[in-house]
């Protein structure tokens, strides 16, 4: 039963009924009703509690305006702090009212009604402090908040990103949005039109107006039909524009798109140029109880009658201090509704304007001072704007306009500034700071032109009723009022922006959008200044509140950030590996459990094989990078510490790579292949920054310098093979090149056939032992793989994990970026002042380590720890003197159980560690201290003869 | 996102691209020059409220380190000081 | 003598219909010269100057304001307050201004809302989990708490977070929980700060823009040429991040300094979900639940210098992408607002105090999420400027360690680049 449904009109489909619920009543409104139409065809008006007050509020707009009906849907398409007026109706729809319990007819949080006198603006500041915040906050929270959280991602549909360019595009599809893309399109440019409503032609739609003396929607319907037959125009509805970037960049947030289980789409639109076409929002007026159900914006009022067939109320009184409600006067007369009066603060009123409503009463210097009702308006109280006596009028409904505002919010968002024009009391845009015009309403246009039979605008401005009986409601979403605005003017908040956050004026869901003028107006007034003196507030993106889901859009994690794979990732997934990413988004295997094995077990087993045996790990993600060119030596030694230049074609050299800080950025081998070739390997997490690093250098410092850099790290992988048998291993795959020591000594290389494939082995060690790296093209790492297993298996071959080469690495005392190396060490306090060239004049980060090193004084250096008693010491742990509560004098930087000590040893930085090997320090942890020896930082084969065997 | 002109591809968005810092002077010869001279080259970039020359690495695309000149208060892409080199 | 605020006094002024509440704070006449300037009153200038009143009886100082009180990036923050460094200095610096913000309420007589919520990081690799502890057992030393929890506690105490499971890119390994973390009321802290210096004296003059500083013929400091005339002082303190190179120019300095963009966000209020602060390392984001509802939300900076106090889009959808990944509930949930704030960031990260190359001027600088050290801030800064050596807490924090290439390597990466 709608019973306020108009017996014909508006723009909804009366073939199609719609059931829904609200607040478990079913209803029933038709295709192409709002939420909020169908509700007030349904005589419902209350549908909210107030955020502070629990006040009850009907539904005040008719768009993205609205300050007042949130609702949250639930089912499929749950969601909260929806304003009903931008929610179409759809079957089965079930919605429910925020912020009250149980309902918004009764609701218990309107308690605070009774106290409200003693809660104004910023109340919480100057209470709740005793004892503490915390026996009150957890009251506070559970009242504040609207509608409840959502628990589950959408249970259906997905969200999407599209990138689009174009050369204007058109924000807004009313007649000027309309009329400027036509234009451009005509011209041949690419065009794409969007517009936050479900159908074109924006405010006209809502009117009654014609144009060149045809109904304005014919020619709304004219010009879409042609927009839509052009290949250059890309039509947008349901699409806001709710971001203005740098550069022309913009966000258009589209629901609802024609695409099977889409549930948004967020456009990415670089444009040309961009055209303002968002035309102007009606702002309220400041009154006494203003916020009654019932109390609604004019052109809301007008837009239920005309476009949805409702009739928002049996009996009204319009409010105005502009010509703009003259015509809704009039079309609510024709939709049935009796007008009792229109009280208009202005003392002139144009012939024009009267000429719409003959038959109705105009109180001209009057204003409504109060409402009276309860949950529903019942009457208004009038007096004249001078003073004088106050006189009441029944009514159900008060239309009221305080004006419009031009939507200046992407203009403000593209940095454009505004400027306050007296004739319309507003903001308006000014100067521009990108490729972009305001025009129509946006630009203070708010009347049509002389084509249409639109009345000329004309305005007073009216900032605020003085003579106002009661709650005077700047801001009705956040419960702000004319006296909270004085208190905070009062107390010294006497900025605009001190006055919004001392009262939460405009930082509701909407943003202000019908309200935030007046705060301004309030305050100019109070301080006698002009509203264009006080400024407005910042306007941000976004325009209205958009879903995360529709700006995070499809990227999930796997598509924006893939995984980096060896061809031994199956592999090592058959083989049960515990799999993880280690850095620069490589997945590894960190240990192979076997059945029944705990991860220290596993570790130490892969461990022993490697110092007993032999062992095999996929070193592919090590970065590589191919130089060529004649200036390779020298570029090599400005990046390195040590010198690179004199290295022979066949020879591997170790270094390091320091910042021009002094910091160290990397360490790794270089081979040279031949006279002007040469193959850099860095760690695998910094292979990108290091590549990186090259080409800076290259391109910016040494431009003229023959030289170039690749990188090869996907195009050579490597199985390494380490440990006492390595070369019995090499042997039985069947090698082509001579692999004695002589032949191929620790740190030389040579190319040839692997198990027939064709290899580069490099003699280089990560472990300390024997080791030789067999590196080969990708398309053959799993055939050289699955070769080393089976031929290793009369070796009992072991694959070994990061988890083992961090082991063996710390036995060795070889440094690993991240735990030794943490920004605050050089090679000196690593006690590999060797690798800093003395002879080379300068070089990366020589200068600054040396100027450091003078400057500073209790280096932290790296020395080897043993436990005792043994034990193992949780990385990370600081050392202290004493083990007591003192600033540490350094830090374990590991600690791992040695298979061949059989006991846990580790590594650390201590301050003077050099020179205090043999010492007990003292770990400290939170429950205890772990004293510890000294030691030199290696652990294991201290002059490295099983590396060179 | 800014649209940044590379010199090989056109303009691209800046997603494609690795921020490099602002242009520094032209490294002095460390012994050459007195040590605050030298410290004051590795800690101090410009750090202009306006116009800054900076690198940019095309590190999604062709790789190259680009140098332009963009307005700190807006992120406009500029025309350098005429004197810039 | 400032009025009080209570419960009682809110009842009584309710009475007189609030019209008896005095100013906060004062609007005096500019004089021509005070004992100090301090320059920006923003957290880290008003603490400074209540400091200067409160604790060395410095009384006849002008904190200029080019805008209004508040409105720098106090007004532009998550309100995160935390001591998980790890490095000593800085936690030693934390703890203590934890301590003052917990004491601030009643220090202040002025509501901060101080929120002791706890925040617990989400850890998702193995190297975050080891700086995590390694940050735990240093942190013990100076008292501050961090304690390590399994999987199935940390989604015990966060529900919302479904992502992260066995199968994703980062799954969830740990959370840690520091204890002493919590959130308060920006604007609180800026109109405490305010009006509790304004009471001792401090005059807090806004509208009112310095455009150079300006030396004497001794090359010390002898004032500040503001919009409304030269003002002198024989101590000017800088406070006023994000802008501090701007100002230090004008008398020839030159420090390492970048000022850069942070952003942040709000989503729409909804019902308590989350009730401690989440941070999330691995993915780059952290966030809490405000008192009125919203998801206040930190991410990424942005890449290159900026003035602005907008966030590029990308960046943006960068961090909501690594929320959505972790909270995937929060599709549905809605942004709400966003903004940015410059702040500048030294050539180590970490902050600097110090009195420059020009005597009797002094800046604070460099703070990266400089809100938590407000409180420690303005202690420290006072001392400095009022004894002109640095307070124990900041000896670490001086120009000096640049000369030496020493540097305060907060973040433990290996570069400063």
């Amino acid at each position: 039963m709608q019973g306020d449904r108009l017996p014909e009109g508006g723009r909804i489909d009366r073939a199609r009924p719609l059931s829904f619920t609200f607040n478990g009543r079913a209803l029933q409104g038709y295709d192409g009703d709002t939420l909020a139409s169908a509700l007030l065809a349904n005589g419902i008006h209350l549908c909210a509690r107030s955020f502070k007050y629990h006040r009850p509020r009907g539904i005040v707009g008719l768009g993205v305006e609205e300050p007042s009906a949130l609702v949250e849907l639930l089912g499929d398409d749950a969601s909260g702090n929806r304003p009903a007026t931008t929610i179409p109706l759809r079957e089965g729809l079930v919605a429910q009212s925020v912020n009250c319990w149980p309902g918004p007819g009764f609701d218990l949080g309107a308690v605070t009604q009774l106290i409200g006198r003693f809660i104004p603006a910023g109340f919480y500041y100057k209470t709740f402090k005793w004892p503490n915040w915390h026996l009150f906050e957890p009251a506070i929270r559970r009242a504040a908040g609207l509608a409840a959280a959502p628990t589950e991602p959408p249970a259906k549909g997905h969200f999407e990103n599209r990138y689009a360019h174009c050369d204007v595009l058109v924000a807004g599809a009313g007649p000027a949005g309309l009329q400027a893309a036509l234009e451009a399109a005509r011209a041949g440019r690419r065009v794409i039109l969007a517009d936050e409503g479900v159908e074109a032609g924006g405010g006209l739609l809502n009117r009654r107006l014609t144009i060149s003396g045809a109904p304005a929607l014919d020619w709304v319907a004219g010009v879409v039909a042609e927009l839509e037959a052009m290949p250059n125009v890309t039509h947008l509805q349901n699409a806001t524009v709710w971001a203005y970037r740098e550069h022309n960049y913009l966000m258009v947030n589209e629901r609802a798109p024609d695409h099977p289980g889409l549930l948004e789409r967020n456009w990415r639109i670089r444009a040309g140029e961009v055209i303002c076409a968002t035309g102007a929002i009606e702002r309220m007026l400041v009154f006494g109880n203003n916020d009654r159900p019932g109390v609604m914006l004019a052109s809301a009022a007008q837009a239920y009658v005309n476009r949805f067939g409702v009739r928002p109320g049996k009996r009204a009184v319009v409010f105005t201090n502009n010509s703009s409600a003259y015509a809704v006067a009039a079309d609510l007369i024709s939709g049935g509704v009796e007008v009792a009066a229109i009280i208009d603060s202005r003392a002139q009123v144009s012939e024009a304007a009267r000429a719409l409503v003959p038959n109705v009463e105009i109180l001209t210097g009057h204003v409504v001072t109060t409402t009276r009702g309860g949950r529903a308006l019942k009457g208004v109280e009038v007096a004249p704007l001078a003073g004088g006596a106050s006189r009441r009028i029944a009514c159900d409904l008060l239309a009221q306009s305080g004006g419009w505002n031009p939507a200046v919010h992407l203009w403000s968002q593209s940095r454009g500034t505004l400027r306050y024009d007296e004739t319309l009391a507003t903001f308006l845009s000014d100067k521009p700071a990108q490729a972009v015009t305001c025009v129509g309403a946006a630009n203070g246009e708010i009347a049509l032109d002389d084509d249409s039979d639109d009345l000329p605008y004309a305005i007073e401005p009216l900032w605020r009723v003085e003579q106002a009986r009661g709650k005077a409601f700047l801001d009705i979403q956040n419960d702000v009022t004319v006296d909270d605005v004085h208190l905070a003017l009062r107390e010294g908040y006497d900025t605009v922006e001190h006055v919004k956050r001392y009262t939460t004026g405009g930082m509701g869901i909407d943003q202000g959008k019908t309200g935030n003028i007046n705060i301004i107006g309030t305050v100019a007034l109070a301080q006698g200044a002009a509203p264009g003196e006080i400024g407005t507030t910042t306007f941000r993106a976004p325009y209205t509140p958009v879903s995360f889901g529709a700006i995070g859009g499809l990227r999930e994690e796997s598509v924006t950030f893939p995984y980096r794979h060896t061809p031994i990732t199956e592999w090592n997934h058959a083989r049960g590996a515990f799999m993880y990413e280690a850095g620069a988004r490589w997945r590894r295997p960190g240990y192979f459990p076997q059945a029944g094995e705990s991860f220290q077990e596993s570790v130490n087993r892969e461990c022993r094989a490697v110092r007993q045996i032999v062992g095999v790990y996929d070193g592919s993600p090590l970065g590589t990078f191919e130089l060529k060119g004649r200036d390779v030596g020298k570029f090599l030694d400005h990046l390195y510490t040590n010198i690179m230049s004199t290295l022979s074609p066949g020879q591997v050299r170790y270094g390091m790579m320091l910042s021009d800080d002094g910091l160290i950025l990397d360490d790794g081998v270089v081979l040279r292949l031949s006279e002007h070739r040469w193959i850099v390997s860095t760690s695998t997490g910094h292979a990108d920054a290091i590549h990186a690093h090259m080409e800076e250098q290259r391109q910016t410092c040494f431009p003229d310098w023959n030289l170039f850099v690749t990188n090869v790290t996907s195009q050579w992988n490597n199985a390494t093979i380490c440990g006492p048998r390595a070369r019995a291993l090499m042997e039985a795959l069947g090698a082509d090149v001579d692999l004695a020591p002589d032949a191929l000594p620790f740190m030389g290389f040579a190319d040839g056939q692997v198990a027939d494939l064709p290899a580069r082995i490099v003699r280089v060690s990560f472990t300390g032992e024997l080791s030789f790296e067999i590196n080969v093209a990708p398309r053959h790492m799993r055939a050289l793989w699955e070769r080393i297993m089976e031929v290793g298996a009369a070796f009992d071959i072991t694959p070994v994990g990061s988890e083992a080469n961090h082991v063996l690495r710390v036995e060795k005392g070889f440094l690993s970026l991240g735990h030794e190396v943490d920004g605050t060490v050089d090679p000196f306090d690593l006690g590999m002042g060797w690798v800093m060239s003395k002879k080379k004049p300068d070089y990366l980060g020589k200068h600054a380590v040396a100027l450091r090193r003078a400057g500073t004084r209790d280096r932290r250096e790296l020395v080897g720890l043993r436990p005792e008693p043994d034990q193992m010491i949780p990385e990370g742990a600081p050392l202290t003197q004493g083990g007591d509560r003192k600033p540490t004098e350094g830090l374990v930087t590991a600690c791992v159980f040695s298979v061949v000590h059989d006991a846990w040893v580790g590594l650390a930085l201590l301050e003077n560690g050099q020179a205090r090997h043999g010492e007990i320090v003292h770990v400290r942890l939170t429950d205890r201290t772990i004293p510890a020896r000294v030691t030199a930082p290696v652990h294991y084969d201290p002059k490295g003869e099983r590396l060179r065997s | 996102m800014m649209n940044i002109p590379c010199p090989f591809c056109g303009a691209r968005n800046e997603s494609e691209f690795a921020y490099g810092g602002p242009v520094k002077p032209d490294r002095p010869d460390p012994n050459a020059v007195p040590d605050e001279d030298w410290t004051a080259y590795l800690t101090r970039v410009p750090n202009p409220l306006g116009p800054v020359q900076e690198r940019w690495h095309h590190v999604r695309g062709c790789g190259t380190w680009l140098t332009i000149w963009r307005d700190t208060r807006t992120h406009d892409i500029v025309e350098g000081p005429s004197d810039a080199g | 003598m400032m009025q009080r605020y209570s419960a009682a006094a809110l009842l009584r002024h309710g009475l007189n219909r609030h019209t008896t509440w005095r100013r906060a704070w004062r609007t005096p006449p500019l004089k021509d010269a005070y004992d100090v300037i301090v320059i920006g009153a923003g957290g880290h200038g008003l603490a400074t100057a209540y400091h200067l009143a409160r604790d060395h009886g410095i009384t006849n100082v002008a904190v200029l304001e080019r805008g209004w009180l508040g409105g720098g990036n106090i007004a532009r923050n998550t309100v995160t307050i935390r001591s998980n460094y790890m490095r000593d200095a800085s936690i030693a610096f934390y703890v203590k201004s934890v301590e003052l913000y917990e004491g601030l309420t009643r220090d202040l007589n002025f509501n901060m809302m101080h929120s002791k919520r706890t925040m617990v990081d989400v850890v998702q690799t193995y190297p975050k989990l080891r700086e995590l502890r390694r940050r735990q057992l240093t942190m013990d030393i100076y008292g501050s708490t961090y304690e390590q929890i399994s999987v199935e506690e940390l989604r015990r105490r966060i529900p919302a977070l479904t992502g992260g499971g066995p199968e994703a890119r980062l799954p969830v390994i740990a959370g840690m929980v520091h204890t002493d973390a919590g959130v308060n009321r920006h604007d609180a802290v800026a109109w405490g700060y305010a009006r509790a210096s304004d009471a001792m004296g401090v005059e807090i003059h806004q509208q009112t823009a310095v455009q150079h500083l300006v030396r004497g013929p001794d090359g010390r400091i002898e004032g500040v040429e503001t919009n409304r005339g030269m003002i002198r002082a024989p101590k000017v303190a800088v406070a006023v991040s994000g802008h501090t190179t701007t100002l230090t120019e004008t008398v020839g300095l030159n420090l390492p300094l970048r000022t850069m963009n942070l952003t942040a966000f709000v989503s729409e209020p909804v019902k308590p979900l989350v009730d401690v602060i989440v941070n999330c390392p691995d993915s780059g984001f952290y966030f809490s639940q405000s008192d009125k509802g919203e998801m206040v939300i930190g991410g990424a900076p942005d890449m290159g210098q900026s003035f602005r106090r907008d966030i590029k889009q990308h960046v943006f959808e960068d961090t909501v992408t690594a929320m959505l990944s972790l909270f995937p509930s929060f599709k549905q949930l809605k942004l709400l607002r966003q903004w940015g704030g410059h702040l500048d960031i030294s050539h180590d990260a970490s902050p600097i105090m110090d009195e420059t190359d020009v005597p009797g001027l002094f800046i604070t600088a460099g703070w990266w999420g400089g809100y938590k050290a407000i409180p420690a801030g303005g202690l420290t800064l006072a001392h400095l400027v009022a004894t002109g050596r640095p307070h124990p807490l900041m000896e670490k924090f001086t120009l000096n360690r640049f000369r030496h290439l020493d540097y305060v390597m907060e973040s433990g990466t290996t570069t400063a680049r």
